[in-house]
């Protein structure tokens, strides 16, 4: 072995063990199985971001106030940003990018493309996650439901009406 | 480079127990995170090892135990809101949850953070003050209980020792006749934290109130019950001269202060107004 690969090893082996602590974690995302090696406590999000490459989720906030960061894990939309990835060990993440099937468009981005309910689209990933879990558990949303599945992300562009239209024309669309 | 927190992820009480038992080491308890992630976010919490209790199934579930109701720790709010037996013995606790953060915080806080974390703003707090509820609380030497009432000892602090949890709280059942009632003051309808919150039952017969309990939060450095204007209520007769009694009673009674979200001086008002809100409902 040659003294460079010694010394790399060596040297990732000391500075992890004096300075980090990892563990594996293993989750499905977007229906395909990955093994993450992080510490214990990095943010969800993070890991998503960095050790993916998944930056389709965003950090707004990282206090849990806008939903940028939204992701659905077993079934249940919550804040990637305020879940340390040892919680995640074992289950399902859906993150936006999964939202699209072999190149084809969720009903609900098609929705917002058409309804324009775009901007600048910094909220729009959080957005579709979250009206992604709303129309999983219900299929026929009022326009108050909607508003409520969505009350915990924040746009600064739109003013909401459009982004509760595409939701509720993706909505329509399914049931035809 | 920075020194990362270990964490140990126990899947038992047990393993939990043995864990919170060693000797000379701090360990943070960490549940769904909406708390202690904030923090942490902020580098405002300086803790070195932590203890994940997210898969302690034990802590989990809704059980009907006859007059009361035992709801584990680690029950977030959409199990709250979604539970048949919460909806008709504690509706209180229902709507306090569903005002707390929005779907993605009420999927993974719990009621046990809530309590534990001890803010004077919490909103199932005041639910449960107004229920008379108890906390059942354990550690490797056993378990004990404490009414919810007596858990504060001041200003963010619990009566816990550093080895023990909180396993669940147990809220006597909304009895036969018994109104109970939530409204939250806050600068928005989600993600806001309250500025004034407040939670009653009240049994009336016709229009004297036989028994009132009301609890309250951000007024004071924990959440209270309002005692000095549940005496004055008890025992009387609904009329607009005790309405206005009660209004002046319970704003002086509550002890809030000027912050970032609101002022002394609205708080007294409003808390006033949100009570004279509910003696309103239980005239009707």
């Amino acid at each position: 072995m040659d003294t460079d690969k010694v010394f790399d090893l060596c040297s990732s082996v000391c500075i992890r063990g004096f300075f980090s602590v990892f563990m594996n974690v293993r989750f499905e995302v977007n229906g395909i199985e990955k093994v993450v090696e992080a510490p214990p406590m990095k943010r969800l999000l993070d890991v998503l971001r960095e050790e993916l490459r998944l930056t389709g989720t965003k950090e707004g906030c990282g206090e849990g106030e806008c939903g940028a960061c939204s992701v659905i894990v077993d079934g249940e939309v919550i804040n990637s940003c305020l879940v340390p990835v040892c919680q995640v060990q074992g289950c399902t993440v859906l993150t936006v990018e999964g939202l699209s099937r072999d190149g084809r468009l969720d009903p609900l981005q098609q929705a917002f493309l058409e309804c324009g309910g775009a901007q600048c689209g910094i909220c729009t990933p959080g957005m579709l996650i979250a009206a992604r879990a709303l129309l999983d558990e219900n299929e026929q949303p009022t326009r108050d439901e909607i508003a409520q599945a969505i009350a915990g992300n924040l746009c600064r562009c739109t003013g909401y009406v459009k982004i509760i239209d595409a939701i509720e024309q993706a909505a329509e669309i399914k049931e035809r | 480079m920075s020194f990362d927190p270990t964490v140990q992820s126990p899947a038992t009480l047990a393993e939990a127990y043995a864990l919170l038992s060693e000797p000379d080491r701090a360990l943070k308890v960490i549940a769904g995170g909406t708390d202690l992630m904030v923090l942490m976010n902020a580098h405002m919490l300086d803790a070195a090892a932590f203890l994940d209790i997210w898969r302690v199934d034990e802590l989990r579930g809704i059980t009907d135990e006859g007059d009361a109701l035992r709801v584990g720790a680690l029950t977030t709010y959409t199990h709250l809101i979604g539970s048949d037996l919460i909806q008709r013995h504690a509706p209180a606790l229902v709507a306090a949850s569903r005002t707390i953060g929005a779907m993605q915080i009420q999927n993974r806080g719990t009621i046990g953070g809530n309590i534990v974390n001890a803010s004077p703003a919490g909103d199932s707090l005041p639910v449960l003050a107004a229920y008379d509820a108890e906390v059942e609380i354990g550690s490797a030497r056993g378990t004990r209980r404490v009414a919810f009432n007596e858990f504060y000892a001041g200003y963010r602090r619990t009566m816990l020792q550093p080895d023990e949890l909180v396993l669940a709280v147990r809220i006597p059942k909304l009895k036969e006749g018994e109104r109970d009632f939530f409204w939250k003051v806050g600068t928005r309808r989600a993600q806001a934290i309250s500025k004034t919150v407040l939670a009653a039952k009240a049994a009336m017969n016709g229009k004297t109130i036989e028994a009132i309990n009301i609890g309250v939060g951000s007024v004071a450095p924990t959440v209270i019950r309002a005692s000095q204007t549940e005496r004055l209520l008890t025992g009387a007769r609904l009329t607009p001269a005790l309405l206005e009694q009660a209004r002046q009673t319970i704003g002086q009674e509550i002890t809030p202060i000027t912050d970032l979200r609101s002022t002394e001086h609205y708080r007294r008002t409003v808390t006033g107004n949100v009570l004279v809100k509910f003696l309103r409902q239980l005239a009707t």
